[in-house]
């Protein structure tokens, strides 16, 4: 039970956990929150591994609801059981929802100036890093063969060159690709 | 007021259900509901809202509590949140439930395995997207690959580098150099 593979770090507890969320969901200006975690998470405090936090992502993308909070409650249950899921689900949503509806007030007032513009534009192309860096990871740790090489390169296409809409792309090649891997897994065995 | 929340939490509460794989798939149904169906906004307060959240710190998503927010005030707001978080947590939280006490089993393995290539080429097209849509021409296209190398190679703090960002745009608009 206490022997996941993941390192030997402390736990956080619960009340951590949330404040741990709050400040990711309040400082991630320019997008790119799973990067985030994946930097405060993983790199940062080795609370659990790199195979460990992308199976979340993975599944956290596969199935229904914003990626984001899945992945909160994920990483929440994995580290505190169902306090830390709930803790992951508060912290990622209720203290920037309460932000968000105060900047809506104040950008109002700022919108004119376009440095503003400027400044947020130049936030998102550093985010893009974030993301960028956690897209390498996870492409580097798809297995060398040929079939999830040939499932990468049809997803990518699918999304970002035909703009095919996820649900169905997920879904389709979703069940394709598990079924192939349940099937290998069967045959590794027997 | 009633009805307009429970509106709210008719037109959010299905959406959740079908954002697979990143909210923005889900941004277009969203604007044909509060603009045309329901006409709670007009387009260019939509814009302006979906502006605000794009580029608000916080899960993408939060755009619907700034529809509520608009639409029913303090209740809306709340209601519209949950509307589109709260339906699929319990779904995640019972995966993630599941993982933790069986590991290792074949019915586990076996997603994990086939989802990670999927995973992978929607997060990359995700920061293709990205990447394509910069604001501020090639100064920003540096930016992001520079930001990617320090992300990957470095500790840095990522706040740091995202100010660096906000003020190297900043700094380059200043001095002209942005046509």
């Amino acid at each position: 039970m206490q022997t996941h593979d993941c390192g030997g770090a402390p736990r956080p507890t619960a009340w951590r956990l949330f404040l741990f969320f709050s400040r990711i969901g309040l400082t991630s200006f320019g997008g790119g929150l799973s990067g985030w975690l994946f930097r405060e998470f993983v790199q940062e405090r080795a609370w659990m591994s790199e195979e460990e936090f992308l199976n979340g992502l993975s599944l956290s993308q596969a199935l229904p609801g914003v990626n984001v909070k899945n992945m909160a409650i994920w990483i929440g249950c994995r580290l505190a059981g169902a306090r830390g899921a709930a803790a992951g689900f508060m912290g990622i949503i209720v203290p920037p929802a309460i932000f968000i509806v105060m900047l809506a007030a104040v950008f109002a007032a700022f919108n004119k100036y376009p440095l503003t513009n400027m400044a947020l534009a130049g936030a998102a192309a550093a985010a893009i890093g974030l993301s960028a860096s956690m897209a390498i990871t996870a492409a580097r740790r798809v297995p060398r063969r040929v079939l999830p090489m040939m499932f990468l390169a049809a997803t990518f296409v699918a999304v970002a060159v035909l703009h095919w809409p996820l649900l169905w792309v997920v879904l389709a090649e979703g069940a394709l690709s598990v079924a192939i891997e349940y099937r290998r897994l069967g045959c590794a065995k027997g | 007021m009633g009805s307009v929340l429970w509106s709210l939490w008719a037109v959010f509460a299905p959406l959740s259900l079908v954002t697979i794989g990143g909210g923005q798939a889900t941004v277009a149904e969203i604007h044909r509901q509060v603009v045309d169906v329901h006409q709670w906004m007009t387009a260019q307060d939509f814009l302006n809202t979906f502006a605000i959240a794009r580029l608000a710190p916080g899960p993408g998503s939060l755009l619907v509590t700034l529809i509520g927010w608009n639409v029913g005030g303090f209740w809306g707001a709340v209601v519209a949140t949950l509307a589109i978080f709260a339906p699929t947590a319990f779904l995640i939280y019972g995966v993630a439930y599941l993982w933790r006490r069986h590991r290792g089993a074949r019915w586990q393995l076996a997603p994990e395995a086939g989802l990670r290539p999927i995973a992978a080429g929607m997060i990359l097209a995700a920061v293709y997207v990205l990447f394509m849509a910069l604001e501020g021409g090639w100064w920003a296209c540096a930016i992001a690959v520079a930001a990617t190398l320090l992300m990957s190679r470095s500790r840095l703090n990522p706040l740091l580098v995202i100010v660096c960002g906000a003020a190297v745009l900043c700094a380059a608009q200043w001095a002209g150099w942005l046509s």
